[in-house]
């Protein structure tokens, strides 16, 4: 019945693993316990759980990704203290089995449930708003796609506390991540916490094409769309392209895993080259799925911050979509060092150095939107310059390990990893914190506090450069990512100050703590009564904040591109309309949260061959879905007279202000 | 940038800029020169990036402000055209250092080559000098001034085969066979290590690559033919067996074929690498229980 769980699967010998359970377990019990001394449970239930509403999706999806942060920043701290330990061949505090595991589960963490949910929490809050629509295309599979993410983080963590997790590295190449090498459960956690948070990523993908492409409001045509959205766009379509690759090459492991079959073993005709091929099919998509959307929030932040629009827009357009498009054709240079011949290494190379032409427009562009601007140095906006600067060199060592001869020697060397957290850290990351301190007030209707944003700020950007200038030189040095120890005296300096810079974002992280307890402690003086506290440009802003369920009362109609700054300029803004009409509005539903918990369910029993409670969680996932399928109570109309007194107590509020 | 400043700074040897090889002195200028192209455009950039925050600060009410201003035909051939000549100048170089730096391509030299078939096993590095039939294990003895050329393959894991300061690496993998080419210009010790993580041993799978002069190569050669142990199929079915931190170790006998035998090995019948599997699957018991 429980397959090969045995109690021996919970490392209790393990001080580190055991003590990080002690206070997790102790900290979900008080809030446990607290939820139930509040009553809250009925609350979190009926507004949250079932909540198809995009706004609270999107915030979930944010507080997902900034809960597994605080995992994975663990991980890299742990991993910075090894390093600065464990010179001239010491054993530092961490032995290579568990060291492994801190790496692989690193890199995962921070790609699939941090990076990931943050910008899909980014696109759910804003792009219905954006393009004027009132929900997604699919409110249901909405709830159903973040739920499935949620599980999918949940059996990473799982996998910490009952049996272990991969030792491979975060894209886990084979022949070590097949069953020979690594025959312990972690491959299998990996597995299936990826396929389960793929499946909802894919499902992500579909729904935001659909509602871009069929729910913009009247009048809105493609180049009319705000910059974000165009982004969001793009990534969609990056992601419905790429994340069925990624399920099925981990399909094929699992075959190999599961079933003794041979696809990526070094036996009978198997071929591993096949799997590196193919998990870069897909994961160097899923970079520009990553940076697009934060490349759009920069472009909306630094457009309003600065007063002027966006310096050109289309130039900006077509740049994001270059990319998206050429995304396809530069997987080969994660293996130049593979033994391809000269010509397909050349060709490669140069595809990888094109898609610097379009990100070198976008800087330029965000430049010249600077140039004869008026800039109001909000915290997203120290984000944004911080980012433009850490970028262009972060950009600049990405072409230089993209001239195959420079990457024969800079390959897996810490110059590589230094130049992916450039990007990531120096792009993804700054740009969905910017975003977060850009749209929160859109959701919750007060702003973040300042102070402690720009602490978090400085923070992250001395950090970040503190920590990985080291490892640039030390790639220069000849020292390769993944060491759990190494003789090299010369190295060891650099891996104490890169470890001093990690102590410095970890600063960070808890300065954006603080902020957010010292935003909501004083939330009732740094309220947003007008909707519109940047004095901002494109439609999220029109209406109020925090936005209604509905978004907007009467859908807009589209003239302009920024067709809330015309708006403003003619005197159109807050006028009210003369009658209002029904609103049909989703229901809310428990199914998705009860489908992705049976999915939960499956994947563990699959981790650990316990086959009949398999079999019943795909059963429970089956039935749901086609009870949801046939259950015709899906939605509701909200009565014109509701719609106009909520608005009526928006317009009195802000004539009060006023 | 800031590791370019301190990259400049030396005061301690960064192995790359410090070629000891051809190969790696040419990737050494690729490096740089590719890097003073880009830099003609990011230094522009980020100073243009700090110099307009500056400027155009709300607070300077003397700056210029054309709330309007979103387009400019002339700007945005500039921002294309400007991206696209260093591209273009790119693409030229990556095409022929490519193609003169492959990996696989023989070295002009006026020396005669000396062969080596390197092993990647778990976790150690296997050297057979076929041309002289001996081996050793983690440390590779080299001529200087002689092309080395490396056939590699691996026992099992993926491996990656670098020696910093000499130049490219190129992948090990189980059931194939690639190709290196390298020289040292110099007498000295240069450190060998992998670069593809390859499992529990793999930061102690380094080596110490010995260049010496003809004659200290060739009384390597004759000394290591003195020693008393072979290399043949059973005791490299014992040396393949996964272990950690080996001291070097030398053969003075290497049966013909074993390395082809080893590229071979999985192209015949089930699993005959089932033993080193079993192996390491007991090593992973043997871990989770400790």
């Amino acid at each position: 019945m429980l397959g090969k769980l045995t109690l021996d699967a919970i490392p209790w010998h393990e001080p580190i693993i055991m003590g990080t359970g002690a206070v997790v377990a102790l900290g979900g019990a008080a809030m446990l316990a607290a939820l139930t001394w509040f009553r809250l449970w009925g609350p979190l239930w009926k507004n949250w759980i079932t909540s198809v509403d995009h706004k609270k999706i999107g915030v979930m999806y944010i507080v997902l990704a900034l809960v597994m942060l605080l995992r994975g920043f663990a991980d890299a701290i742990m991993m910075r203290g090894q390093q600065a330990l464990a010179a001239n061949d010491g054993a530092g505090f961490l032995p290579p089995h568990h060291y492994d595991q801190i790496f692989t589960a690193h890199g995962v963490i921070m790609i699939f449930f941090v990076a990931t949910p943050f910008v899909l929490g980014l696109m759910n809050v804003i792009v219905p708003l954006q393009i004027g629509a009132r929900d997604v295309a699919y409110p249901f599979v909405n709830s159903l796609s973040f739920w499935l993410s949620a599980f999918g983080a949940v059996l990473v963590m799982a996998s910490m506390w009952i049996g272990d997790f991969a030792a491979t590295g975060w894209v886990a190449y084979p022949p070590l991540s097949e069953l020979g090498y690594s025959p312990t459960v972690g491959m299998d956690y990996y597995i299936w916490s990826l396929q389960i948070s793929g499946l909802g990523t894919t499902l992500t993908g579909i729904n935001f094409i659909v509602t871009i492409l069929r729910m913009r409001a009247p009048g809105m045509g493609l180049m009319k769309m705000p910059v974000f959205t165009w982004t969001a766009l793009i990534t969609n379509i990056l992601i419905v392209a790429v994340f069925p690759v990624l399920t099925a090459t981990l399909a094929l492991l699992t075959a190999d895993r599961y079933l003794g079959m041979h696809f990526f073993t070094n036996e009978l005709g198997g071929n591993a080259m096949m799997y590196i091929n193919l998990i870069w099919v897909w994961g160097h998509p899923e970079v520009y799925i990553l940076i697009l959307p934060a490349f759009g929030a920069f472009s909306e932040i630094i457009a309003t911050f600065s007063g002027k629009p966006l310096f050109g827009y289309k130039s900006m357009v077509y740049a994001t979509s270059s990319i998206g498009v050429l995304s396809f054709f530069v997987w080969l240079h994660h293996f130049f060092t593979m033994g391809s011949g000269a010509n397909v290494n050349a060709f490669f190379g140069i595809m990888t150095s094109i898609i610097s032409i379009p990100t070198g427009v976008k800087l330029f562009n965000w430049l010249f939107t600077m140039f004869r601007g008026r800039i109001r140095y909000h915290s997203s906006v120290l984000w944004t310059v911080g980012f433009m600067v850490t970028f262009a060199v972060g950009g600049m060592t990405g072409v230089l390990l993209a001239v195959p001869g420079a990457d024969f020697v800079l390959h897996n060397s810490l110059f590589l990893v230094a130049h992916f957290h450039n990007v990531i850290i120096g792009g993804v990351i700054f740009g969905c914190l910017a975003g977060m301190s850009f749209w929160f007030p859109k959701v919750f209707g007060f702003t973040l506090n300042e102070f402690w944003g720009k602490v978090a700020f400085w923070c992250w950007l001395v950090g970040y450069w503190l920590a990985f200038t080291p490892l640039y030189i030390l790639g220069f040095k000849g020292m390769t990512r993944r060491m759990n120890h190494y003789d090299h005296p010369d190295w060891h300096p650099y891996l104490i100050v890169a470890l001093v810079g990690a102590v410095i974002i970890g600063m960070g992280i808890l300065a954006i703590g603080i902020q957010l307890y010292v935003s909501i402690r004083d939330r009732d003086q740094n309220r947003d009564l007008t909707g519109d506290p940047w004095d901002a440009r494109s439609l999220e802003w029109a209406t109020a904040s925090p936005a209604p369920f509905y978004n907007f009362a009467v859908l807009p109609e589209i003239t302009s591109l920024e067709q809330h700054w015309d708006d403003k300029e003619h005197g159109r803004h807050f006028v009210q309309p003369t009658r209002y009409e029904d609103i049909h509005m989703p229901k809310n539903t428990g199914t998705g949260f009860i489908i992705s918990a049976f999915g939960f369910v499956m994947c563990f029993a699959l981790v650990w061959h316990m086959w009949a409670i398999a079999a019943a969680g795909l059963l429970g996932v089956i039935g749901t879905f086609l009870f949801r399928a046939y259950d015709r109570d899906v939605d509701y109309w909200v009565p014109a007279a509701e719609v106009q007194a909520i608005e009526r107590r928006r317009t009195d509020m802000i004539r009060k202000a006023a | 940038m800031g590791a370019l400043g301190l990259l400049s700074l030396g005061g301690c040897n960064i192995e790359l800029l410090n070629s000891q090889g051809s190969i790696g002195q040419q990737e050494k200028m690729l490096i740089l020169i590719a890097l003073g192209l880009m830099l003609l455009v990011v230094i522009p950039v980020m100073a243009l990036t700090l110099f307009f925050a500056w400027r155009y600060r709300a607070s300077n009410t003397k700056a210029n402000y054309q709330p309007k201003w979103a387009h400019s035909t002339a700007i945005e051939w500039v921002v294309w055209t400007i991206p696209c000549l260093i591209v273009a100048f790119l693409a030229v170089l990556i095409w022929g250092t490519t193609h003169a730096l492959d990996p696989y391509k023989p070295l002009e030299s006026k020396a005669a080559p000396v062969k080596v078939e390197v092993v990647a096993l778990d976790w150690k590095w296997l050297f057979i000098y076929p041309d002289y039939g001996v081996a050793s294990v983690n440390r590779l003895e080299i001529p200087a001034g002689r092309p080395i050329d490396f056939k590699l393959t691996s026992q099992s894991m993926m491996n990656s085969f670098f020696i910093p300061e000499l130049g490219s690496q190129i992948y090990a993998m189980a059931g194939m066979q690639t190709q290196l080419h390298l020289i040292a210009d110099r007498p000295g010790t240069y450190r060998g290590l992998s670069s593809a993580f390859s499992g529990p041993g793999f930061s102690d799978m380094h080596f110490d690559t010995v260049a010496t002069d003809e004659r200290g190569f060739a009384q390597w050669v004759s000394q290591a033919k003195a020693t008393p142990l072979t290399l043949d199929k059973a005791s490299y079915t014992m040396l393949a067996k996964p272990s950690e931190k080996n001291p070097v170790r030398i053969y003075a006998r290497v049966s013909p074929g074993l390395f082809d035998g080893i590229v071979n090995q999985y192209m015949s019948g089930p699993a005959p690498a089932g033993a080193p599997m079993k192996a390491m699957a007991m090593r992973h018991d043997a871990m989770a229980a400790e």
